[in-house]
């Protein structure tokens, strides 16, 4: 699959001194959901500023669908919409009379059908003839998404889409994402909801200080830095482990009903059968196994850790 | 060209203009109605012509060069000030619009109301004064581009401004007082020395001296050093707002 974003040595520092990015090497590749993981400040909407021209960049080089950002910046603009994490619209203005704002702006002729269509989709058709300031957090987040749509973009840029949404809107959103996604659009979301990139994501980027730290396919990110939990209920309760089971590191519930072994998912002999085994020699009987994957969120505090 | 893109801007900016009518449009024709009620027809009667003009015509091309100066710079600097100040300008940052698609986005909307603000107050003033053209054309002239110069003058200003007093300060402070001082209500060949001379230095009596001229074929400098000036002026501005978007000052980081 060809790159439809490319970043090259990509820099960023401010006049205080502040280094925002630093070095950044990424290529987003066509068609996919690329999620940019995060803690705050550490550098996601600076590098979206970056590829939509609203900041300046120190140095680097960017191309959006073969287009540089800056030398050609009309032909790389015009391919991008961009949602932006706050909630900044004119609040005078009707939801139509933006939007159709939006799609002139971006260079394009009017298409009042394919607007009506796209506020149908976002189930804003029966508020268009509202004024922004009368919408409610969640609508105006729709009206956003319904601007960076209103030019036909091939990539969308969704900067913490769901921040302060409730959990309709969150479900619907992600449904929106899915189908642009089958519509072929590209979209690089940044999150500091581990949830949403499991949810949604292809590929994860995670930065952390300005640097990108690891890029990986999601589920090969999972199977690479997770770590699998197996927790074994107990008939009768212990107070204390045996000897024998030691080694195994196991975590021992207040009960004593039950005990949580973690091991890597990577290891070829993962210790289950010996720890079984062990189990049994010391007259432990087992009522019931059960067990769980780790979340991104563990490899992601795991990663940002270390 | 982004043609699209600049009459999204235009007609967002015109829209602004039409919702806010009584702000925009009705309260600077009222507030120099007035002085020509006053000036004009009260006090004017008792007041002796001026190069053979009377006092209520005399001071016309100034109070609506005064009007003019204001609304220029007041409606272009809040044009580009707000969206800066809400945030809504990462659109306009990251569309596929140079700046000079925006300029004249921005600044030709706020010459559009001015011209049409001039024309407006300029009809008024025939309720009150008996006056006459003598060149409509290059009254016209005038119009538009003392409207687009100190539009721009107000673009500038606005990009300036990071707060809400600084966008008032300088239309206020400077503006009101150059065109008090610039000849709105005399001529300048009334001063005694050397104020008759400091006066040359206020750029304001070069555009009411070359407007007044354009009624009444009457002025205290030459029309060519007045059109001058304006140009200069109006180069000085387009040369300001280049380096705003070269550098983006205050627009980006």
């Amino acid at each position: 699959m060809d790159s439809i974003i490319s970043i090259k040595n990509l820099f960023k520092s401010y006049e205080s001194g502040f280094k925002a990015l630093n070095d950044i090497n990424l290529e987003i590749k066509r068609g996919e959901i690329f999620a940019l993981l995060g803690p705050n400040g550490a550098g996601k909407t600076t590098l979206i500023s970056i590829i939509c021209g609203i900041v300046n960049p120190s140095q680097g080089t960017i191309t959006a669908d073969g287009h540089d950002v800056i030398r050609d910046y009309r032909a790389a603009r015009s391919r991008i919409g961009l949602v932006p994490q706050e909630l900044t619209t004119d609040a005078f203005e009707s939801v139509w009379a933006t939007v159709r704002f939006s799609r002139g702006l971006f260079g394009k002729a009017p298409n009042d059908a394919y607007l009506e269509k796209l506020l149908k989709q976002l189930s804003l058709w029966d508020k268009r003839n509202s004024k922004m300031r009368e919408l409610s957090g969640g609508m105006k987040r729709r009206v956003m998404i319904a601007k960076a749509l209103s030019h036909e973009p091939e990539i969308l840029f969704l900067d913490e889409p769901t921040a302060g949404v409730d959990v309709e809107l969150r479900r619907d959103m992600w449904e929106m994402v899915r189908e642009l996604r089958e519509r072929g659009v590209t979209i690089l979301l940044t999150t500091h909801y581990i949830e949403e990139a499991e949810e949604m994501a292809d590929r994860i980027g995670v930065i952390n200080g300005g640097q990108i730290i690891l890029v990986e396919e999601k589920t090969a990110l999972m199977q690479k830095l997770g770590k699998k939990h197996l927790q074994v209920q107990l008939q009768q309760p212990i107070t204390e482990l045996p000897d024998s089971l030691q080694s195994f590191n196991l975590e021992q519930s207040k009960d004593g009903y039950s005990l949580t072994y973690s091991f890597d998912v990577k290891q070829e002999d993962n210790g289950i059968a010996a720890l079984l085994e062990k189990l049994a020699s010391a007259n432990l009987h087992v009522k019931d196994l059960h067990s769980s994957e780790s979340s991104l969120e563990e490899i992601f505090v795991n990663l940002v850790k270390s | 060209m982004n043609w699209y893109g600049m009459k999204a801007i235009y007609y967002f900016e015109m829209a602004r203009t039409w919702r806010t009518l009584m702000q925009s449009i009705a309260s600077p024709v009222l507030s120099t109605s007035l002085y020509f009620v006053v000036f004009g027809s009260a006090i004017g009667s008792r007041m002796g012509d001026i190069d053979g003009i009377s006092y209520g015509a005399f001071i016309i091309p100034g109070l609506v060069m005064l009007s003019l100066l204001s609304q220029s710079i007041s409606n272009a600097s809040f044009g580009i000030f707000f969206p800066k100040f809400s945030g809504t300008i990462y659109e306009v940052l990251s569309a596929p619009v140079s700046p000079f698609e925006i300029v004249v986005g921005y600044v030709g909307a706020a010459a559009t109301k001015s011209i049409v603000l001039g024309l407006i107050t300029l009809a008024t003033a025939k309720i009150f004064v008996d006056y006459t053209i003598l060149h409509p054309l290059w009254m016209l002239a005038f119009l538009v581009l003392t409207s687009v110069t100190f539009s721009l003058f107000g673009f500038i200003i606005g990009i300036w401004a990071d707060d809400f007093q600084k966008l008032q300060i300088i239309p206020l402070m400077i503006i009101t007082p150059l065109t008090f001082l610039g000849g709105a209500f005399y001529s300048i060949s009334m001063l005694p020395e050397p104020w008759q001379s400091l006066t040359l230095f206020n750029p304001v009596v070069y555009l009411i001296s070359g407007f007044r001229w354009s009624f009444y074929g009457v002025a205290d400098v030459s029309i060519g050093v007045s059109l001058a000036m304006t140009g200069l002026f109006l180069a000085l501005c387009m040369a300001g707002t280049y380096w705003i978007f070269k550098t983006g000052y205050r627009l980006k980081s």
